[in-house]
């Protein structure tokens, strides 16, 4: 009944052996030990698992490992390059985008691919771009201002 | 004097960990051996358990244990530590896992043992549970009267307190005499707190010491510690150490203690391995508290010229099927107490029946009864307002408390002796109306409604009360909270200089170890950098009450300030000594110990803590280190105000309520870190806008939660909501030496009456005065149709 998955994650590849039915956000987080990708709901809607599978962002609890075989993942522990926090990250930090923190690996995801389809996006594109996100603490005004400021550092 | 970081905008020193996935939220810790549990909860939110057959769960490959109620008989019930004062509480609370009967959806009943989670949650599914079930009432009112079904032999008509504040005569006799008197039934909805990371429990016994190790998603630990070990396992608090990791947000959900903590503990000895329990947000929905859901009954009596005169309020405050942690605390001594907003109301009566009904668990939810108060509060300004034709913000000003009148002791004794510490509410609403150009936005406003666009403006002057205490006030012979509320912290210099400060204190997103640090670096005259603040595990942090009724700031800093006072003493008497100089001779400033007009002739604080650390020579008698542990018990509460301003547009055709701006001007007394502040008013407005607009936990006639998933209950997405406009006055608190006062939960208390407000004056053309929360498009479309006015 178990499956082999091949996964590159972080750019590092991995073959694990799985039960068909195991999310890939179980794969992340406890085959592979990253724990940065967080579970917040069971529907689907928070996003909190939000990683990205071949450059898109997708909910890692709505896809299972047996599909994310041969794909290459990035989660929010692969963002930040050698030792360089990703202008996301900093943007974050730096306008305190985050409180409780448990939404923020997710949101940072959904901005990467949101920033890479649209590298100027207005106030308003931010906001319907994160609706698949949900955060409780910040009442997401600094999160916007954070990704503004993280589209302005990438595009200069 | 060194350049003070004490109110500077720096950036959070948690945020590393937590942009980069390193943190440690409960699900992600992995102990060696660890198994899994699964919760099976009741379908029925009123039932008799006839029978449980595990048989079938338990043959599961990987299952290694299936338990029910029977198998924990020996615990007790969970202990309810916040009753309310003065008056006989009928408490009934959960049990560990209930064995004979359920009271709400969603109770625990049995627990399966597995080597993973999927399996544990196979096994559950195959446990048969025989239920007879029972009659069922959910909304308050209908519970407390005759002929509804009850739900416990010791509450007669399902009442849990009977409780009141003010004076019921005094305010009946105004009410006769005043000009005018506006009546009204206003409702506060059943709101869900949903925390991003729902709850969850790890727990380890070790045999040969007899000790347990918790893990839980709390705001308190040293609280969950006492709770569990003296009043559910009956061993001494030594013999369990509890460690809150990073917690995903609380906003009161989780203060509280549950069956599943203790569960957990229970289980780790039974089975003899590590277990991890972690609720999944269907369970989050219907096992962890819910709050607010209030039906309120207000009169108002006002002179012709606005004065009010009387405000009388009866409130039937739902609690659910059995008590949480401090239910009876919250709608009692939060609420009825604040009823005086900013406003000086010469007569005032409150009655709030306490009420179980078969539903989900009631307790604090961020602003935890405040945001009932102000609410009822600032309604009944704007029904007043409207009644007379007053504009609201002149009817607000001619009522405010004026700025020399404090200490204030609102009337009646409803704050039960305790006076609000300072204030100045005329200066907030100034602000809020010269931000947002109010004169213009009537004007805007009229050419508008000439074209058949509904623009509105909402206020909220709201007062709330911080850092509650004292404790002999707070506590069983006063308020009835079964502790006390002071805070702790302890300060220890090392040798090399470096600090490191615990606290009893416990956060969850505030970022404390950011603004602690700046309080301390300010008073020792240090490197922020060189300062260290740990907390949340019971083992090496002394005993705190944790974090709640935004209490970190006024009560927990100022236990560290007191602490730092002392460390600058021994210092000074070291420093002296070291310097050869007279202790009277000496002064501590900008991190070192200086004779008075010679500031040469001094020892830096890293020479003082070295010498006190090596002792090779210390003044005579004196103990080694610098270390110096603070109970801090204030002396009053500290009491936040401001006024929030939103402006909204309603489309009358469907409903649609469009937030056009949102004005915030908040007086939070001194505040450490403005950025932080900033962001906790942000985040609280968000979810007073969210009461005010969407957000609704409903259950139907049977008891089933209709809105128990993220599909159902709205809470906003980031389109729902506008950037919001923030400034603030800052008027210090007396009551202690930092002069804070707190900021997590002003922008929700505030909020939601502001949106409201704006709703309803928008709406006021067509004759609408009132429509209960939420404002959904369809509540607001069907009131305008059933006004008359809607074709």
């Amino acid at each position: 009944m178990s499956r082999n998955v091949t996964v590159t994650v972080n750019q590092s590849e991995h073959t694990c052996e799985v039960e068909p039915r195991l999310l890939l956000v179980h794969l992340l987080r406890e085959n592979l030990g990253l724990t940065g990708t967080n579970i917040g709901c069971d529907t689907s809607q928070c996003g909190s698992c939000t990683v990205l599978m071949d450059g898109q962002a997708v909910k890692s609890c709505t896809v299972l490992a047996v599909q994310a075989d041969e794909a290459n993942i990035t989660t929010i522990e692969g963002l930040a390059q050698e030792g360089e926090l990703h202008p996301l990250q900093e943007s974050f930090w730096e306008k305190h985008g985050l409180q409780c923190g448990f939404c923020t690996p997710g949101m940072i995801m959904t901005a990467h691919d949101l920033l890479s389809r649209n590298p100027d996006p207005t106030d308003t594109e931010i906001r319907h771009g994160l609706d698949g996100n949900l955060c409780r603490c910040t009442g997401y005004h600094n999160i916007v201002t954070a990704i503004q400021a993280a589209a302005s550092s990438i595009r200069s | 004097m060194a350049t003070r970081i004490f109110g500077s905008s720096i950036k959070r020193r948690e945020d590393p960990k937590l942009i980069t996935g390193e943190a440690q939220y409960l699900e992600d810790i992995q102990l060696h051996g660890m198994v899994h549990a699964a919760v099976l909860r009741s379908p029925y939110a009123h039932a008799n358990i006839r029978s449980i057959n595990v048989e079938e769960a338990k043959a599961v490959d990987g299952v290694i244990g299936v338990f029910t109620g029977k198998d924990f008989e020996e615990l007790p019930a969970l202990p309810c530590a916040w009753q309310a004062g003065g008056v006989d509480n009928n408490a009934n609370t959960p049990r560990v896992l209930e064995i004979e009967r359920v009271t709400f959806t969603g109770a625990a009943v049995a627990v399966v043992v597995a080597e993973n989670r999927y399996i544990a949650q196979d096994a559950v599914g195959l446990i048969e549970v025989d239920y007879e079930p029972l009659p069922v009432v959910v909304d308050a009112e209908e519970a407390s009267q005759k002929g509804a079904p009850q739900l416990h032999e010791n509450a007669p008509g399902n009442i849990c307190m009977d409780w009141a504040c003010g004076q019921e005569e005094g305010t009946e006799a105004a009410l006769e005499e005043a000009d005018v008197v506006v009546k009204q039934r206003i409702k506060n909805q059943r709101l869900i707190p949903t925390p991003l990371e729902p709850r969850g429990a790890i727990a380890q016994y070790s045999p040969a010491s007899e000790e347990y190790t918790v893990w839980m998603t709390s705001q308190a630990p040293h609280v969950m510690r006492l709770l569990m070990t003296a009043f559910v396992f009956g061993i001494p608090e030594t013999k369990m150490r509890v460690i809150s990791p990073h917690v995903g947000g609380g906003f009161g959900s989780k203060i509280f203690l549950y069956p599943e903590y203790c569960l957990v503990a229970a289980l780790a000895k039974k089975v003899g391995r590590p277990i991890k329990w972690m609720e999944t947000r269907g369970e989050n929905y219907v096992a962890t508290t819910h709050g607010r859901d209030h039906i309120s009954d207000i009169e108002v009596g006002v002179k012709r010229d606005g004065t009010v005169t009387a405000l009388k309020v009866k409130t039937y405050a739902n609690l659910g099927g059995i008590l949480s942690t401090i239910a009876p605390g919250i709608p009692t001594t939060l609420y009825g107490r604040m009823l005086s907003g900013v406003y000086k109301i010469p007569n005032i009566y409150c009655q709030v029946l306490g009420v179980y009904t078969n539903t989900a668990m009631v307790d604090a939810y961020r602003g935890a009864g405040r945001p009932e108060a102000t609410y009822l509060v600032e309604r009944v300004m704007d029904l007043v307002a409207n009644e007379l034709k007053m504009d609201p913000s002149e009817l607000r000003r001619k009522n405010f408390i004026p700025a020399d009148a404090f200490p204030y002791e609102p009337a009646d004794d409803i704050l039960a002796g305790l006076k609000y510490d300072s204030g100045n509410y005329e200066a907030v609403l100034d602000r809020a109306l010269e931000v947002t150009d109010y004169k213009a936005f009537r004007q805007e406003q009229e050419k508008a409604r000439e074209s058949g666009r509904y623009l509105g403006v909402g206020f909220s002057s709201y007062i709330e009360v911080c850092g509650v205490a004292p404790s002999a006030w707070v506590g069983v012979g006063g308020q009835g909270w079964g502790a006390g509320l002071w805070e702790s912290a302890n300060v220890r210099v090392h040798l090399t200089g470096q600090v490191v400060v615990t606290t009893g204190t416990q956060p969850h997103g505030q970022g404390h170890e950011t603004t602690v640090a700046q309080v301390v670096a300010d008073e020792l005259g240090i490197p922020f950098e060189d300062v260290i603040v740990q907390h949340s595990d019971t083992l090496g942090t002394p005993f705190g009450y944790g974090t709640y009724g935004s209490r970190s700031a006024a009560v927990g800093a100022v236990a560290v300030y007191n602490s730092l006072q002392r460390i600058k003493d021994k210092a000074k008497l070291i420093g002296a000594h070291m310097l050869e100089a007279s202790i009277d001779d000496v002064i501590y400033e900008d991190g070192k110990v200086h004779v008075k007009g010679a500031p040469t002739e001094s020892k830096t604080i890293q020479e003082i803590a070295g010498q006190a650390a090596l002792a090779y020579d210390l003044p005579e008698g004196m103990e080694a280190f610098l270390d110096d542990t603070a109970y801090y018990d204030p002396p009053n509460c500290t009491f936040p105000f401001g006024t929030h301003m939103c402006m909204v547009e309603v489309d009358r055709h469907t409903g649609q309520v469009d937030i056009q701006r949102y004005v915030a001007v908040d007086d939070v007394g001194r505040v450490i870190n403005p950025m932080i502040v900033d962001g906790q008013v942000h985040g609280g407005i968000a979810q007073g806008v969210a009461q005010a607009l969407w957000e609704h936990g409903v259950y139907d006639e049977s008891g089933q939660l209709v809105s128990g998933s993220l599909l159902d209950y709205a809470i906003p997405k980031a389109s729902f909501l506008p950037s919001f406009e923030l400034d603030r006055t800052e008027t210090p608190s007396p009551v202690n030496p930092l002069g804070v006062k707190g900021a997590g939960e002003a922008g929700t208390i505030a909020s939601t009456p502001a949106v409201v407000n704006a709703v309803m004056d928008a709406l006021s053309p067509l004759g609408i005065t009132h429509i209960d929360m939420p404002l959904t498009a369809e509540r607001v479309w069907q009131a305008v149709q059933q006004n008359g006015n809607g074709g």
